[in-house]
């Protein structure tokens, strides 16, 4: 597997001129791939638009940060706002794409991200103003959890984050797109074989046969 | 028109079981003298409203309540930030009430603007339809909320001048929207100003929302307290 191969594969999906929410993790990590010639709007849901890499030790401002309260920089044409207005872009289906991790993606284009029963207790953050707003879901995630139990289910068995979003899924192991009559294999991953996919996959892959 | 008064002062505003809006967004942009004093004043079985918790790892400025155990119930989106918080909610020391990010911000926004309620899609078909009441409009699913208002709003903003005009630096965040939503708004600055200052199209926060200016640290000191953090952490 290329290393930061998962990151790399989002950064083909950004187009030219495109509003864009990153996650936390990977997903922020694919914008050091945005190509040159693609301009993306950056969104940060604190209530930023347009902001580049962090400062230098001495020029950060206080009040500039990213939503994880980390420093950032605006670039020249960025806004900062309030939170009202941040969550009406998202909300009201102004930001044409979200990246995002998560637990568990079904075949239906549920997801599961913010919460483990007895486990996990974080809340959901802006996750379901983000899914169910913007135009375009991708989820970015490992294939399969640290046991190697399939991520991508038939139905999703935690407790969802939004319901029937998911657009695409990138995975270490293949691209997949969530259709209305089921997942399809768009892309394996460099070395990745069809059969491997299906094995480590629960969910239904309805083209499947065209790739074994 | 606000009036100047020492944190000391302010801090005297907020009582055991009160409700107190905390601005700022997971540490970024918040009043961090107010906090310290409400950690020295040792005030209890505080209700906290707040859009997430302190600063990554805990302990950092909301996180110091926590940490002092003077919080009874926390209003919010998210909790992850601080593991102490999550240990203390888990051991049912703290009551927990969630709501979505973009949610919680129009319930405190529904607060200060007089709304009744507020209605979004956001949330259907999870756990969520839960903490709501689900209506129809149009022949839509949606989720009915109620707003959310406090005793105390302790804001952060970059300058004030003597009639409660702010101005904001980077992301206001969540500090407009609270400066609306409580009975008692306490702002604390950088700077004060006399008016004139702070020109009418670059006021954040419009005087008549708040009650009382705060000098906190001012802005080359809070400068270097977040370079420290960040840097402790591998931020920067």
């Amino acid at each position: 597997m290329p290393k930061n191969y998962i990151a790399k594969r989002i950064a083909k999906e950004f187009k030219d001129g495109m509003y864009v929410n990153l996650g936390i993790g990977i997903p922020t990590e694919s914008a050091n791939y945005i190509p040159e010639v693609t301009h993306v709007y950056l969104q940060t849901e604190n209530g930023g638009l347009m902001f580049g890499p962090k400062p230098q030790r001495g020029e950060s401002n206080p009040d500039i940060a990213n939503a994880g309260a980390e420093p950032i920089t605006m670039l020249p044409g960025g806004a900062v706002f309030d939170v009202a207005t941040s969550f009406a872009m998202i909300r009201g289906g102004h930001i044409d794409m979200t990246v995002v991790g998560a637990l568990e993606v079904d075949q239906e284009g549920s997801i599961a991200s913010w919460k483990i029963p007895g486990k996990l207790l974080t809340g959901m953050g802006g996750a379901m103003d983000l899914l169910y707003g913007c135009k375009e879901v991708i989820v970015a995630m490992t294939h399969t959890d640290k046991y190697g139990h399939p991520k991508i289910r038939k139905k999703c068995t935690l407790p969802l984050t939004a319901a029937g979003v998911v657009d695409l899924i990138i995975t270490d192991k293949a691209v997949l797109r969530v259709n209305k009559d089921g997942l399809y294999l768009e892309e394996l991953a460099p070395g990745v074989t069809a059969s491997e996919v299906k094995q480590l996959t629960e969910a239904e892959i309805v083209n499947i046969e065209d790739w074994e | 028109m606000a009036m100047q008064i020492t944190p000391e002062e302010a801090v005297k505003k907020i009582k055991n079981k009160s409700s107190v809006m905390i601005g700022g967004f997971l540490g970024a942009a918040v009043p961090l003298v107010m906090i310290d004093k409400m950690v020295a004043e040792k005030i209890k079985d505080l209700t906290v409203i707040s859009i997430g918790a302190g600063y990554r790892g805990g302990g950092v400025d909301i996180g110091k309540l926590v940490l002092n155990r003077q919080i009874a119930k926390y209003i919010t989106a998210h909790v992850g930030t601080d593991p102490n918080l999550i240990k203390q909610i888990v051991n049912q020391e703290i009551e927990l009430e969630l709501s979505p990010m973009g949610t919680f911000v129009e319930r405190v926004r529904a607060g200060g603007a007089g709304l009744g309620a507020v209605v979004t899609p956001v949330g259907i078909g999870t756990e969520v339809e839960d903490m709501a009441e689900k209506i129809m409009i149009d022949e839509k699913e949606y989720l009915l909320f109620r707003p959310i208002r406090a005793d105390v709003a302790i804001i952060k903003a970059y300058r004030s001048d003597s009639l409660g005009n702010l101005q904001y630096k980077g992301m206001s965040n969540t500090n407009p929207i609270m400066a609306t939503a409580a009975d008692i708004v306490i702002a604390e600055v950088d700077e004060i100003v006399e008016v004139g200052e702070i020109t009418c199209e670059t006021v954040g926060t419009p005087g008549i929302f708040v009650d009382y200016i705060v000098q906190g640290h001012t802005y080359e000191e809070r400068k270097e307290i977040y370079e420290a953090l960040w840097i402790s952490t591998n931020k920067l």
